[in-house]
């Protein structure tokens, strides 16, 4: 955090992003690992994969024909026999790996009428298979000091342990156990599916913010599955069953359908022996078709939504369009170009926005942009802003819209262009000092899509955009007349200056003894 | 087949699940010196070329005088907003041209920065983080407009019942104390606060004799000492703290805050235990069978997994400088929020009156011991942020190696009759939903 204040701007951030990866359980690295922003949030599909070089060679043992390694820089991938990617990003800094294994199946693969169906199979996987009866896999993980969870989003379901090496293979055996032998009771089910409602009324039906950005990305996406959120409605949810999930589960949960990456202390062959002899031992249970979701049509309407709520005290507003993402972008380089757009115009206290609104006219306590571009299908380019002092929301607004219109008129500057990609460029050397936020970074990008060249010419690809390319998206997506723009309102507006009078804004009672 | 495979397997683990590895082996830690005599920790870690910084000053928000609460946070959120003859902008584009992640936050207890940079930087970032530590502008626009920022934050979520329950609490439980204040003041004291305010905040607590560092990166440790000696050298050899009186919680009270909403969320304070006492590690275990991180705590079982009252529930030991306790936290439907509290209270009632036993010990140890690497060694800003913790402490630089012996000479009795001391004490309890009397 820079200051309180420029900790908010990752706050906001963070909200948008909360709704989009929900954890298995509440906690340190489930926080952790939803909190963070990944530095290159996804990449294109259209670079070649010519620098890769082989590291291993095909051999037969065991019976067995040992996968070739492929080496890009210090990423290892290969593939087993299958069908499941295998990626190694070894780190020896320290005595831990992370052990990822990666669906790719979100939210938006659901049948229709039942959201929420990949999140509560998420909540379901810790059930228990016979061979690990419920329980067994988090004691142990919980007795090596380990830490364990998943998360679902619209594109993926990931789940992960963060371990000492030496225990990696356990690990493994455990989670390629439970990618086909899952036992599922109604027992089981009815409880966790008041886990799930109670994650939804914690996560969102609490929060004023949350509810209405909810609201909003459904206004965005009119046809895409993305119109859903991750958790579900509430009563779509209520009625989740154990057939829906083992539907779902034997649809999407097969080798052929899932990456595993495994990040840290650990050489890329040993991962291959522990690997064939893990996941490799998996039957394949479904062939992958392509995924094909229903797509937006052209939109020619602008929407706006709002909430007035008791628990709000200052207006904001967040404005979404829909843009493409990194995998489904007609135009290459489009999504990199957004990216960049996105930083020059609102990425912190160096941007358009900042130096503009906060600093020199001072009518922003808070505002800000960003593209998320890691997804099959659109992606979506985010602005928000919170007045600060008297300034009002409408004006706010209209300098935000100004700021856009500048950069479709008269483009950007190369120097601007510069600073920002020098800006992504350094955190992606910062985050190969990750090793989970690394295999986080891959995992998205590979369920998302692309493949393990593409993340590593993020950088390269990057260099290529030029202030021309800026201008143009902007010009493309951000013109005026479609979107949606949605405010977050106190109860009443002229209720202001009243309601500072009355101390007692939502009710406090008094203090009585505990029974 | 396949399954007899996996048996065998699991069966296996319990054999060489016993020699654990040490979580000390990847990180040498070197006590380093600058030329005037400030020590750092540091890890020389050639894995990527970066160089993480860490510090932390003694005296947070504690250290804001009583009528100018929001100070010491003020004064963190100002020191990257221009120092030396370099006004905000000027100074915040010198070091994003270096390629330098810096930032600053206000505790309780303490100021906290961290910064991040690529090795071939790191004289020049240093620098810039010297300037900022030792020559802050205080500026009138940068201060006009971060107060405004932080007064917009504290309006934001005045409305908040979340917000306005914590307010609430802390005043409940810490009376007069300093605890029972928010470090961001509030829009009144914040009006009140001027430059010289700031000034003299900042020339009280930015010493040499106050400051604990964590340095990890890829340079040696020469280099290390120079830049240590860089940033901090110039600072005043002692820090003038206010002092600060220990306080217990006050315990045994109700606050409730009415707001209809779907979900309640509950606190219970009990006691805690100090870092410095002999009973620090029997708590910390008694803390991880009760509620502690993890998917298998006594209270994750009954309230969660057996009940499915909650999504999330889970108990932490707090420690500050000048006050302990055991929080226990859930957020549950409206309806069963009875239900919720009665089951956590029983639990805790079992605990004290029962006690854990030896298994749930073993394995409360086996997590503690192997979760310090996890935990703790993700990164370099990581490793860099658990050396200042270990100092904060008064912890021996040989710690993490000491700690799985301290840890494994805990007896089953001392947990137990920690668990007596702290649980038979009346909770203080916080309840925000749609409460009915």
């Amino acid at each position: 955090m820079l200051s309180r204040f420029k900790a908010e701007i990752l706050f906001a951030l963070f909200l948008l992003r909360r709704l989009v990866v929900l954890a298995a359980f509440a906690g340190g690295g489930a926080q952790a690992f939803a909190a963070t922003q990944p530095v290159a949030d996804g990449v294109a599909v259209t670079a070649q994969a010519g620098t890769e070089q082989q590291a291993g060679q095909s051999e037969e043992a065991a019976g067995q024909v040992l996968p070739a390694i492929a080496q890009s820089g210090n990423v290892y991938s290969f593939t087993l026999a299958n069908g499941l990617q295998v990626v190694v990003l070894p780190n020896h800094r320290a005595p831990v790996v992370t052990n990822m294994i990666w669906y790719r199946a979100g939210s938006a693969d659901e049948p229709r009428g039942h959201t929420g169906i990949a999140h509560f199979l998420e909540h379901l996987m810790f059930k228990g298979t016979r061979a690990y009866p419920a329980g067994e896999f988090s004691t142990l993980v919980a007795r090596l000091g380990g830490e364990q969870n998943a998360f679902t989003s619209y594109d993926y379901t990931a789940y992960y342990e963060i371990i000492a090496p030496q225990y990696l293979k356990n690990m493994m055996i455990r989670e390629a156990d439970r990618m086909e032998n899952l036992i599922l009771t109604d027992e089981v089910i009815g409880p966790e599916r008041q886990v799930i409602i109670e994650e939804r009324r914690m996560r969102t039906d609490n929060d004023p913010a949350a509810m209405l950005a909810e609201e909003a990305r459904a206004t965005l996406f009119l046809n895409s599955p993305y119109h859903n959120p991750v958790i579900g409605w509430k009563q779509e949810m209520e009625q989740l069953n154990r057939d829906d999930a083992l539907a779902f589960y034997g649809k999407y949960y097969t080798p052929n359908n899932a990456v595993a990456i495994i990040a840290g202390d650990v050489d890329p062959a040993g991962v291959r022996a522990l690997a064939m002899e893990t996941y490799g031992k998996v039957k394949q249970r479904a062939v992958m078709p392509e995924r094909r979701r229903p797509q937006e049509p052209v939109s020619r309407t602008r929407r706006e939504v709002a909430m007035r709520d008791g628990r709000v005290a200052e207006p904001s507003f967040q404005i979404y369009r829909l843009v493409p993402s990194y995998n489904n972008a007609k135009n290459k380089g489009e999504a990199e170009a957004l990216d960049l757009l996105g930083e020059i115009l609102g990425g912190g206290s160096q941007s358009r926005l900042y130096k503009n609104l906060v600093v020199k006219t001072g009518i922003a306590a808070s505002v800000g942009s960003a593209y998320d571009g890691t997804a099959i299908d659109d992606g979506v380019f985010y602005l928000y802003g919170l007045p600060r002092g008297g300034a009002a929301l409408a004006d706010l607004q209209a300098a935000v819209e100004a700021e856009i219109a500048a950069i479709i008129k008269n483009g950007v500057s190369m120097q601007e262009l510069e600073a920002a990609r020098k800006r992504y460029m350094k955190d992606f050397v910062f985050s190969q000092d990750s090793p989970s936020g690394l295999a986080q970074l891959y995992g998205a990008a590979l369920t998302t899509g692309m493949r393990v060249a593409d993340v590593n010419n993020w950088p390269e690809r990057l260099k290529s955009v030029k202030p021309a390319d800026i201008k143009a998206v902007a010009a493309r997506y951000l013109a005026p007349g479609t979107g949606v723009v949605s405010r977050l309102l106190p109860l009443h507006d002229a209720e202001k200056a009243d309601n500072r009078r009355q101390k007692k804004a939502p009710g406090g009672k008094g203090t009585s003894p505990a029974q | 087949m396949n399954r007899i495979r996996l048996r065998a397997s699991a069966l296996l683990l319990f054999v060489w699940l016993l020699p654990f590895g040490s979580p000390a082996r990847a990180v040498e830690i070197q006590d380093i010196m600058s030329p005037k005599g400030v020590h750092a920790w540091f890890v020389e870690d050639k894995t990527v070329p970066v160089l993480a910084i860490r510090f932390a000053f003694k005296g947070g928000a504690v250290q804001d005088p009583a009528d100018k609460a929001g100070l010491i946070n003020l004064m963190s959120g100002l020191l990257d907003e221009g120092a030396g003859t370099l006004e905000s902008q000027a100074w915040q584009e010198k070091l994003d041209s270096l390629g330098a992640d810096l930032s600053f936050a206000a505790g309780e207890d303490n100021i906290s920065g961290a910064m991040k940079v690529l090795a071939e930087n790191a004289d020049k970032a240093a620098a810039m983080l010297a300037l900022a530590l030792q020559k802050p502008r205080f500026d009138q626009e940068p201060l006009n407009r971060v107060r405004d920022q932080i007064i917009v934050g504290i309006k934001a979520a005045e409305r908040d019942p979340m917000t306005i329950a914590q307010k609430k609490f802390a005043v409940e439980l810490y009376g007069r104390h300093p605890y029972a204040r928010p470090i961001e003041g509030t829009p009144e004291s914040l009006k009140t606060i001027g430059r010289a305010d700031l000034q003299a905040a900042h020339s009280r607590l930015f010493a040499r004799d106050n400051v604990k560092i964590g340095i990890v990166g890829a340079i040696t440790k020469e280099q290390a000492a120079a830049l240590i000696g860089k940033i901090f050298d110039a600072l005043p050899a002692k820090a003038e703290l206010r002092p600060v009186p220990p306080v217990r919680p006050h315990l045994g009270g109700l606050t409730t805050v009415h707001y209809t909403m779907p979900q309640t969320a509950i606190n219970l304070v009990y006691p805690g235990v100090a870092r410095k006492d002999k009973d620090y590690y029997a708590a910390y275990l008694l803390n991880y069978v009760l509620g502690g991180s993890g998917l298998t705590s006594r209270l994750f079982t009954e309230v969660r997994e057996k009940r499915g009252l909650a999504y999330s529930v889970r108990s932490s030991l707090v420690n500050r400088d000048y006050s302990d306790s055991l929080v226990i936290s859930t957020g549950t439907r409206a309806p069963s929020a009875r239900q919720s509290l009665e089951t956590i209270r029983t639990e805790v009632k079992k605990i004290a009156e029962n006690g854990i036993n030896e298994p749930e010990l073993q394995q409360a140890k086996s997590y503690v011991i192997g979760a310090y690497a996890v935990q703790n060694m993700g990164s370099s800003g990581a490793i860099a942020a658990t050396l200042v913790g270990l100092q904060e402490w008064d912890l021996p630089i040989d710690y993490i190696q000491k700690r799985e012996a301290e840890i494994n000479a805990v007896s089953l009795d001392e947990v137990n009759a920690v668990a007596k001391k702290l649980f038979t004490v009346e909770p203080a309890i916080l309840m925000v939903g749609p409460i009915k009397d």
